[in-house]
C-alpha cells in the first residue's frame, strides 16, 4: 500500500471526483496557478483547465456565494477557503442559505457543496489565525461537518463529502498536510458519520477528531508503558456524530477523555462530553473529562502557544484522572 | 408559587415524625390552620395544622415514611403549577449499616472499612459503582471508597468482600424441638417515642449521678381519711391525688427537689410541676399536673383524669408531657413493693411509690400491729440533692401522710 502525505491525499480525492463526475470544480484563493496556498490542488488547473479549477479573487464572501448559487443550479463546487480563519467572513452565506434552502425549498434544491480548509492552530500564526471554528459549524442543522487525522480518512471522507447532496465542512488541519500514512490503490468511500477506533483499549476512552487525535495515540502509547490501556476513538465525522461507536467504548472502558483543541467553552468536546454523561450515566466510573485549550487567545510566544493548547502530558494526566491512577 | 412544606418540630424534643395519615389529597384545597396529616412523634401523634394556603400539589413522605425536622413532606401551590423543581431532592440518605453480628460474634480483627459519608450522609460514588453495587447487593455504606474524596468506584466493588454476619448464637434449644413457640425471633423497628425514651432516660442514668433513699410510710391514717371523704361522693377520688397533693406541700418546703441541674447553675422552679408516669401499649408517658402546689385535691384528680385518658389515646400535646419538675411512678398496683426509678429530666428526683401492703410493725410498748406500709424510694440527682437534703424532704412526706393534718402546719 502507498504511503503518501495528507495533502497528496487530499489530491488524490480531488482528481479522482473531477474525472468521475465533470461537475465537479474546485474553486477558491490561488487554488489554480499557484496550486493552492497548501499545495493540495497541485496540478488541477493543468489536467482540468480554467473552467473547472478557479482562482477567485480576496472576497470570502463572494465566492463562497457564488459557490452556494452554482450548488443551488446543479454543480458541485468544492470551494477551498485558505485558512477557516477568513472563512468567518463567508459564514452568512454557509449559515444562512446553504444550511437552510434544502429545508426550506421543501426539497428541490440540492447543496452539493464542500467547503475545505485547514482549521485550529498552527504555530506562528498569532491569535487571529490560531483558532479552532468546529463549533460554529456543528452547531447548525443543515451541515454535515467532518474532521479528518489521516491521509486514508481524508481522501475517502473528501470523496464521500464530494458525492454527498448536502453541504459538508471539511476541516483540514495546517500541521497535518505534511503527516504521512497508507491509502490503497483502488478507489475507497468512508461514509460520512462513522467513527474510527484507531487504538483498542480497555481502561479509558480518548476521544478526539483532527490533529489532535495523533497526540492522543502519542499518549496512548505512553499511558500503555504505565499499564493503563486506552483506547483511542477518531470521531471523522462531528455531524453527524457517531454516538453508538462511542458509547459502545465508554460502556467498555466506564471512563472518557475528550481531546477538543478548540476553547473549552461551548465546544464540539464539551457537548460530546455533556453527551457521554447523559446518555451513559450508569456506564461511568468517573466524570468525563476534557482536554482542550486554554480560554485565552492564542498567544504568540511560541512556549505559550504550544502550552495553551492540549499536550501529550496534559491528555496522559487526564487519563491518569479519570482511572483513578493519580490521586488528586 | 409553589411552596415547600416542611416537616416541623410538633414537640420540643422531636427530631423526626412518621406520616400517620394524610388529611388531604393531592388536588384538595388547603386552608390555613387546617388539618394536613397526622404526625407521629416522639411521644405522641399529633395533627399538623397547615400554615400555607393554596391546592396540596404534591405528597413527598406517603403514610408510614419518617421525615426529619425541616424534610420537605408536601408542595401546597397553585392548581396545575409546575412544582418539579422543589421535590427534585437529593437522593435519600442511605440505610443504616445491617446490624451487627450478635453478641457472642468474634471481634472483626481488623476494623471494617467505613464509606465517608458527606454531611447529609450521602456516600460519594461513581455512578457505574452504584449500579454495580446494586448488581451485586453491597451497601456502599460499607465500602471504602478509594477515589477523590472518598469516592466509591468500580474497582472499590469489585474488589469488596462483605463482612460475613455471624450466624446468631443458639439461645436455649432449637425451637423445633419445643414445638410452637408463643415467641417469635422478629426484628422490632424502634419507635419514635421508644427511641426518645432511650435517649432521654440514658442521658439521665449516665449522667445524672443516681442515689437511693427508701422509707416505709404507715398510710393507715391517709386510706382511712379518703374512705371517709369518698364514703360522702359519687365519684372517688384516687389515691394518686392525694399523693400528689401532699408530695407538692413537701416539696414546698424543700426547694432544691423542684429544680434542675443547668451545669453552670442551678435553675430553681416556683411551680411544681409533677409528672405522674402513666404505661402506655408503646411506651411510657408522662403527664404534668402543673403548678400543683396552687391547686386542691379534686383538681388534681379532674387534671390527673383527664391526662391519663388522653395520655391512654394518644392525644396528649407536647405541653401536656414535658416539664415536669418532679415525677412519680407508682408501681404498687402491680403489687411491686419497692423499687428505683430513673430520674426524668429536667427534674432532679423521681419518687417510686411500691405497693400498700399490711405489714406487721413494732409499735409502742414493743406491741406488734398491723399496719399498712407503703415503701418509698426517692432517687436524687446529687449533683443537686445531697443525701441529707434528700432525706429531709422525705422524712417530711412522710410525716405528713402519716398524719395528715401536718400539712396545715
Amino acid at each position: 500500500m502507498a504511503v503518501i502525505t495528507f495533502r497528496e491525499a487530499l489530491r488524490q480525492a480531488l482528481d479522482e471526483e473531477m474525472t468521475r463526475d465533470k461537475e465537479v470544480i474546485v474553486m477558491g484563493e490561488e487554488v489554480a496557478q499557484y496550486d493552492g496556498a497548501y499545495k493540495v490542488t497541485k496540478g488541477l488547473l493543468d489536467k482540468y483547465g480554467p473552467d473547472r479549477v478557479l482562482d477567485t479573487p480576496i472576497t470570502e464572501l463572494g465566492f463562497t456565494g457564488l459557490a452556494v448559487g452554482a450548488a443551488m443550479a446543479g454543480i458541485r463546487p468544492v470551494v477551498e477557503w485558505m485558512t477557516i480563519q477568513f472563512g468567518l467572513l463567508a459564514i452568512d452565506q454557509l449559515i444562512n442559505n446553504a444550511a437552510k434552502f434544502r429545508y426550506m425549498s421543501g426539497g428541490q434544491f440540492k447543496f452539493p457543496l464542500v467547503i475545505r480548509g485547514p482549521n485550529g492552530p498552527a504555530e506562528f500564526l498569532g491569535s487571529q489565525h490560531s483558532q479552532s471554528f468546529a463549533s460554529y459549524f456543528v452547531h447548525v442543522p443543515g451541515f454535515k461537518v467532518v474532521a479528518p487525522s489521516t491521509p486514508y480518512d481524508a481522501k475517502g471522507l473528501l470523496k464521500a463529502a464530494i458525492r454527498d447532496d448536502n453541504p459538508v465542512i471539511f476541516l483540514e488541519s495546517e500541521m497535518s498536510y505534511g503527516h504521512k500514512g497508507e491509502v490503497p490503490e483502488e478507489e475507497y468511500l468512508i461514509e460520512i458519520g462513522k467513527a474510527d477506533v484507531k487504538r483498542a483499549g480497555t481502561d479509558a476512552t480518548l476521544i478526539s477528531f483532527s490533529k489532535p487525535v495523533l497526540m492522543c495515540l502519542t499518549a496512548a502509547e505512553e499511558l500503555e508503558k504505565q499499564g493503563i490501556s486506552v483506547e483511542v476513538i477518531d470521531l471523522r465525522s462531528l455531524r453527524p456524530l457517531d454516538r453508538e461507536t462511542v458509547y459502545a467504548s465508554v460502556r467498555k472502558t466506564n471512563r472518557a477523555v475528550v481531546v477538543d483543541e478548540a476553547w473549552p467553552q461551548a465546544s464540539v468536546g464539551s457537548w460530546i462530553q455533556a453527551e457521554i454523561m447523559k446518555d451513559c450515566f450508569d456506564d461511568l466510573d468517573a466524570p468525563v473529562e476534557l482536554v482542550a485549550s486554554e480560554d485565552v487567545p492564542m498567544p504568540y510566544n511560541h512556549a505559550l502557544e504550544l502550552e495553551v493548547q492540549p499536550t501529550v502530558a496534559k491528555i496522559v494526566a487526564a487519563v491518569k484522572r479519570v482511572a483513578y491512577k493519580e490521586k488528586e | 408559587m409553589a411552596e415547600k412544606v416542611f416537616m416541623i418540630a410538633l414537640s420540643p424534643t422531636m427530631e423526626e415524625g412518621s406520616i400517620l395519615s394524610w388529611k388531604k389529597k393531592v388536588g384538595d384545597a388547603v386552608k390555613m390552620d387546617e388539618p394536613l396529616c397526622e404526625v407521629e412523634t416522639d411521644k405522641a401523634s399529633m395533627e399538623y395544622l397547615s400554615s400555607q394556603e393554596g391546592t396540596l400539589l404534591a405528597i413527598v413522605k406517603d403514610v408510614g415514611t419518617s421525615a426529619k425536622v425541616g424534610d420537605i413532606i408536601a408542595v401546597i401551590g397553585e392548581p396545575g403549577e409546575d412544582f418539579s423543581a422543589l421535590v427534585a431532592a437529593p437522593a435519600p440518605a442511605p440505610k443504616a449499616a445491617p446490624a451487627q453480628a450478635g453478641p457472642l460474634a468474634p471481634a472483626p480483627r481488623t476494623p471494617a472499612p467505613v464509606a465517608v459519608a458527606d454531611a447529609s450522609g450521602r456516600v460519594k460514588s461513581s455512578p457505574l459503582a452504584r449500579k454495580l453495587a446494586a448488581e451485586k447487593g453491597v451497601n456502599l455504606t460499607d465500602v471504602a471508597g478509594s477515589g477523590p474524596h472518598g469516592r466509591v468506584v468500580k474497582s472499590d466493588i469489585e474488589s469488596f468482600t462483605p463482612a460475613v454476619e455471624a450466624p446468631r448464637p443458639a439461645v436455649g434449644f432449637a425451637p423445633s424441638s419445643l414445638g410452637a413457640s408463643p415467641l417469635n425471633d422478629e426484628r422490632i423497628p424502634v419507635s419514635r417515642k421508644r427511641q426518645v425514651i432511650a435517649k432521654r432516660l440514658g442521658e439521665s442514668l449516665f449522667t445524672a449521678p443516681h442515689f437511693y433513699l427508701t422509707l416505709g410510710i404507715e398510710m393507715d391514717r391517709l386510706m382511712e381519711a379518703r374512705e371517709r371523704i369518698n364514703g360522702q361522693r359519687k365519684e372517688k377520688i384516687g389515691l394518686n391525688a392525694f399523693l400528689l397533693k401532699f408530695l407538692a406541700e413537701a416539696l414546698k418546703r424543700h426547694q432544691p427537689l423542684n429544680s434542675t441541674w443547668e451545669g453552670d447553675f442551678i435553675q430553681n422552679h416556683s411551680s411544681i410541676d409533677l409528672g405522674v408516669a402513666v404505661a402506655q401499649p408503646d411506651g411510657l408517658i408522662t403527664p404534668v399536673v402543673r403548678n400543683a402546689g396552687a391547686k386542691g385535691i379534686l383538681q388534681i384528680e379532674a387534671e390527673l383524669k383527664d391526662l391519663i385518658d388522653r395520655a391512654r389515646n394518644n392525644q396528649l400535646k407536647p405541653e401536656d408531657y414535658t416539664g415536669a419538675t418532679f415525677t412519680i411512678s407508682n408501681l404498687g398496683s402491680f403489687g411491686i413493693e419497692e423499687f428505683t426509678a430513673i430520674i426524668n429530666p429536667p427534674g432532679v428526683a423521681i419518687l417510686a411509690l411500691g405497693a400498700t401492703v399490711k405489714t406487721p410493725v413494732v409499735g409502742e410498748g414493743d406491741a406488734l400491729v398491723v399496719k399498712k406500709i407503703m415503701k418509698v424510694t426517692l432517687s436524687c440527682d446529687h449533683r443537686v440533692v445531697d443525701g441529707a437534703v434528700g432525706a429531709g424532704f422525705l422524712t417530711e412526706l412522710k410525716r405528713m401522710l402519716e398524719d395528715p393534718y401536718q400539712v396545715l402546719l
